[in-house]
């Protein structure tokens, strides 16, 4: 599967744009605010019908214009197959494959599958737990819908247990006959979520270690730990909790607590980790993403590199182009407001590629090697 | 000079339509065809339907046992021709509508009048639970079971959990209605929830 060609009108910076991809390596060089990120925000909206950067839709029209329209041509199994999103401030945004609207946006996601690395953005190593449960349930509700479909239950399960623990604080009361089916619809459900996490990540985890290495060049080891109350003696922890719970008015035990620990050396990367060891660690994440999708749905999900080499020494940079060149990879785009940097780097490689300038909102081919 | 803008729609439209468009389902577009529509018709038929509101308000009743409306006293509950040892609970009074037109069940009602949701702020007291309690203790003949006909969501099950932690303490026998594939539906275009408890729940066949 690859993306042979973009038309965008009034997304973000670009009043009008058509550019035509090639199937292999795709690089857009130009300078800081040119429309570089916002074109690979245009194909990763082609794929998750929203954009990257949580921006809402009334954000992403061009200044000043009522609308805006992206239409991807994609290739699939040698078929042509287009995506339209559009929006019109005011109106329901309108998803179509080819040419037949969705009935709702969600069905589409994971039919063009694409993993976005954008290292400038660390919440997943530096922000909270929440951030790094969120990382991984997008990953695992790809391709696991009932695995949503429990986490969604969970999530609403816990929400009236709060708020009957808030109503007991409130009114002095308390009724245990009350609490108890909170508790076990939070039990059932949170055991479900627990054991598709603890299987996930047994496979991630070999994926994650093997991204790093190559990366880093062996230099340090890493680990992922995941931490939840489910591992052992969840009922007793859930009675052990239950005044705490009432005085706190919120429930302190379950999967919404769940950690994930990113170690390097034996040490937590969030404290410890430099920044370019955290964005290192953060690349072999999504490169581990990459690979999961990869393995999980039969197709190589397109690969959308933004700025990635910023902060990264050039022995990393190297290593991670001539990874993402190789065969185990498709098709890729690749963002670089340095262009001699990319240049010296693509001459080396022989795969087929193209290189774009970007400028003003205007995009056009620089090289392009066959 | 600017053209005097129109005072539209007038004002008793405008009261029509906003008191319309309060309904469930309709909107302000539904509601002013609603209006200019009534306003088509003969007078009459449109008096018919204010008697019709205003009896609806001033001459229904609950019962006070059951809790189901009804426009006379003669509540079903209260009828020797049903079977009086058992209890069907549902949510609100369209599900009585619903098992009654079955012709399946010959026992006595009890409508609790929503479901347990602490984020809606609605407990037990606010439901019909204890009157449920007192009607069975007070029962004769005694009531022997109740079943519990309640919406397979979340807030059901847990309504459904609570009453049969309280009902089990009296001793009384509590069932629930079966849940599973729906007859004429297609097997593989079940939901993996539904079929896999239907799987579970299996059924010896006779």
């Amino acid at each position: 599967m690859h993306l042979q060609s973009i038309r965008l009108i009034q997304y973000k910076n670009y009043k009008e744009a058509h550019v035509a991809f090639s199937s292999q390596i795709n690089c857009f060089l130009g300078e800081n605010g040119s429309g570089k990120t916002n074109l690979l925000d245009a194909i990763f909206y082609l794929s998750f019908t929203k954009s990257a950067d949580q921006a809402q839709d009334l954000q992403c029209i061009l200044h000043e214009a009522d609308f805006f329209s992206i239409k991807g041509t994609f290739s699939q199994n040698q078929k042509e197959r287009t995506v339209l999103c559009a929006y019109q401030a005011g109106k329901k945004k309108s998803i179509k494959l080819d040419n037949k609207p969705y009935k709702r946006a969600s069905e589409h996601i994971g039919k063009f599958p694409t993993v976005l690395i954008a290292p400038n953005d660390t919440d997943v190593i530096r922000g909270t737990s929440e951030d790094r449960r969120k990382f991984f349930d997008a990953i695992i509700s790809q391709v696991n819908q009932s695995y949503l479909n429990n986490l969604i239950a969970y999530n609403h399960a816990l929400k009236q247990r709060n708020s009957l623990l808030k109503q007991f604080a409130e009114q002095d009361r308390f009724d245990a006959d009350l609490l108890e089916p909170f508790t076990r619809q939070l039990l059932d459900l949170g055991q479900k979520v627990y054991e598709v996490r603890k299987e996930f990540i047994a496979v991630f985890k070999p994926l994650l270690v093997k991204h790093y290495a190559m990366l880093s060049g062996q230099r340090e080891t890493i680990e992922i730990d995941y931490e939840s109350d489910f591992s052992e003696g969840i009922e007793e922890k859930f009675r052990h909790s239950q005044k705490k719970d009432l005085i706190l008015k919120r429930t302190n035990r379950g999967t919404h607590k769940d950690e994930f620990v990113f170690l390097m050396d034996g040490k937590p990367v969030k404290k410890f980790g430099s920044q370019g060891q955290q964005k290192s660690y953060l690349i072999a994440l999504k490169l581990a993403n990459f690979d999961f999708l990869k393995n999980e749905l039969g197709v190589k999900p397109i690969l959308l590199l933004d700025d990635i080499f910023d902060k990264l020494d050039d022995l990393r940079i190297e290593k991670l182009i001539q990874m993402v060149a190789s065969d185990a990879f498709g098709q890729i785009f690749v963002t670089d407001a340095r262009p001699e940097r990319s240049i010296s780097i693509f001459e080396k490689i022989k795969q087929e590629h193209k290189l774009f300038t970007v400028s003003q909102g205007k995009v056009e081919v620089r090289k392009q090697i066959q | 000079m600017p053209a005097t803008i129109l005072n539209f729609p007038p004002k008793i439209v405008e009261n029509a339509i906003e008191e319309i468009s309060k309904l469930p389902g309709i909107g302000r577009k539904t509601a002013l065809r609603l209006v200019l529509y009534l306003l088509k018709q003969e007078k009459e038929s449109t008096e018919n339907l204010t008697t019709a509101l205003t009896q609806l308000r001033e001459d229904i009743q609950y019962c006070g046992t059951c809790h189901i409306i009804s426009d006379t006293t003669d509540c079903t509950c209260r009828t020797v021709t049903r079977d009086l040892t058992t209890i069907c609970v549902v949510q609100d009074t369209p599900d009585v509508m619903a098992i009654e037109n079955t012709h399946q069940y010959k026992g006595l009602y009890h409508v609790l009048g929503g479901v347990i949701s602490p984020i809606e702020g609605i407990g037990p007291e606010d439901l019909h639970i204890d009157s449920l309690f007192s009607r069975i203790e007070k029962s004769d003949p005694k009531v022997e079971e109740v079943i519990l006909a309640l919406s397979p969501t979340m807030e059901g099950d847990t309504t459904a959990f609570y009453i049969t932690k309280k009902l089990k303490a009296l001793g009384i026998k509590v069932t629930t209605i079966a849940r599973g594939i729906p007859i004429g539906g297609e097997l593989e275009y079940a939901d993996e929830v539904t079929l896999g408890r239907s799987i579970l729940t299996r059924t010896i066949y006779d």
